[in-house]
């Protein structure tokens, strides 16, 4: 082998000037992790809305929310993100496409946003499967207490459902955080892009991807962790260890 | 808004998007998937295997790649493939690898962890009495993997098995940062080159679009049909 090792590469300053690359890793970093926390928050209150209305007794909430699960599942991610980064400006009146385009960040919260539509579809599907792995009784016994529809949803079905689905939450969250990566088509710098850009300035290929994996481990390492927590303290008593679909 | 929407442009520009790009695609992905398929099998044959050091190295290798985004695993085997060819066939340089090769053995790599735990699930699905009653015949284990194990667990798992074709279908879109000309490539060359990103883009997003759903509610269709009765 030809390939000329350095790992003190990580020590030499970048392009920018003023960081080191190992600094500018740890930036990337931060980057994966803001955007998957910002796309991850759009995709529980989004995809909760939606898996609602896809269980719910109404036609067109229904059918509505199943277009969505549909469009958003079946389209690549970085076709979605060309969509919303490049196409959505141009349609949107001409202020608004303007406005948006010259967005400070813009990179990033189209990334946020785009994967957090993205994940909603999926995270609509794992709702779903916690509230049709609840018992018809349920429902019925809220009703037959007085509670309106969206009451029997509140205070019953979805307390029991979302902890039933914690496991497929982690690995929903663990999968966005990956799909960040995603952004650097649209020059997002996280992770894997300032990897990338630090590879193509010191064509130090392996030790640039090698700091890369060794922060998306320690990334996996630091949610599964906090979602075990997560996941603890939604145990039910008594409910034994039911887990409902995962994902998909 | 749609009166500027140039659909000459896609008419045009169609023999390019799908005699090179879908072409690159379509085979890329049958590719991914039997090689994926192939190693997966392996895998999760060495997975459920007691030899602690097999399924620790399986083990590993699928935990590994299931925590990399895909990006990164295209990056790394992108520049990890040349070396490894120089390795195996003893030449004095890192190897060229045609992109098209080098992006089958990714992606082979890459979806063969995910076909890996599907696998497994589906052998660890059977009941126990299947390689019991195998053994009990007095088949070897590999004979009982082979001829009973194996053919119920696959099709016990077809319909994952073809959802998890259709996700590398579309995940084969990715190769798109090595600017590679698969069908998304294609598209986004035609949009530069003529300034059409809003034409191209929903036109590729349309195609994608069409082509994921008649497959998965294909797949939906065959769940109900090759589930076994027992």
């Amino acid at each position: 082998m030809n390939y000329h090792w350095n790992w003190w590469i990580f020590f030499e300053p970048s392009l920018d000037g003023t960081n080191t690359y190992l600094t500018t890793l740890f930036w990337g970093l931060g980057w994966t992790a803001a955007t998957a926390i910002v796309a991850f928050a759009i995709a529980l209150v989004l995809g909760s809305i939606v898996g609602v209305a896809r269980t719910a007794p109404i036609g067109w909430m229904q059918r509505a929310g199943t277009i969505f699960v549909e469009i958003f599942r079946n389209i690549p991610l970085l076709v979605q993100m060309f969509l919303w980064y490049f196409v959505l400006p141009e349609i949107l009146p001409r202020d608004a496409g303007m406005w948006l385009k010259q967005l400070p960040n813009a990179q990033f919260y189209t990334a946020a946003v785009c994967l957090g539509f993205y994940h909603a579809a999926r995270m609509a599907e794992v709702v779903r499967a916690g509230l049709l792995s609840l018992s018809r009784g349920q429902k019925m016994a809220g009703q037959a207490l007085g509670l309106t529809l969206p009451q029997t949803y509140r205070y019953v079905l979805l307390p029991v459902a979302y902890r039933i689905v914690v496991p497929a939450i982690t690995s929903e969250f663990l999968s966005c955080t990956k799909n960040t990566s995603v952004g650097i088509a649209i020059g997002l710098v996280e992770l894997t892009g300032t990897a990338r850009a630090m590879q193509e300035n010191t064509f130090q290929v392996f030790e640039a991807f090698a700091a890369a994996t060794v922060l998306y481990l320690a990334l996996n390492m630091v949610i599964v962790f906090a979602m075990r927590a997560v996941e603890k303290s939604a145990v039910i008593p008594g409910l034994g260890n039911r887990v409902a679909g995962r994902g998909r | 808004m749609l009166s500027g929407f140039d659909f000459q442009t896609i008419v045009n520009a169609l023999p390019y998007l799908f005699l090179t790009g879908m072409t690159f695609t379509l085979t890329l992905t049958l590719f991914a998937t039997i090689g994926g398929m192939i190693f997966g099998t392996l895998l999760a044959v060495m997975r459920s295997s007691d030899n602690r050091i097999l399924s620790g190295i399986a083990g590993g290798y699928v935990n590994l790649l299931r925590s990399l985004p895909l990006v990164l695993v295209i990056f790394w085997f992108y520049f990890l493939v040349p070396f490894l060819a120089q390795w195996l066939t003893g030449s004095s340089s890192p190897v060229r690898v045609d992109p098209f090769w080098s992006s089958v053995i990714t992606f082979t790599l890459f979806e063969a962890c995910y076909f890996c735990e599907i696998v497994r699930s589906g052998i660890q699905s059977l009941p126990r009495g299947q390689t019991l009653a195998a053994s009990a015949l007095g088949m070897t284990d590999r004979q009982a993997l082979i001829y009973v194990i194996l053919p119920q667990a696959l099709r016990n798992m077809l319909p994952l098995i073809l959802t998890q074709t259709i996700i590398l279908f579309q995940d084969t879109s990715l190769v798109y940062v090595l600017s590679i000309t698969d069908f998304l490539g294609a598209a986004a060359k035609i949009a530069q080159r003529d300034g059409r990103l809003l034409e191209m883009y929903v036109f590729a997003a349309f195609v994608y679009f069409v082509i994921s759903l008649i497959a998965s509610q294909a797949v939906k269709r065959l769940q109900k049909r090759v589930a076994i009765i027992r």
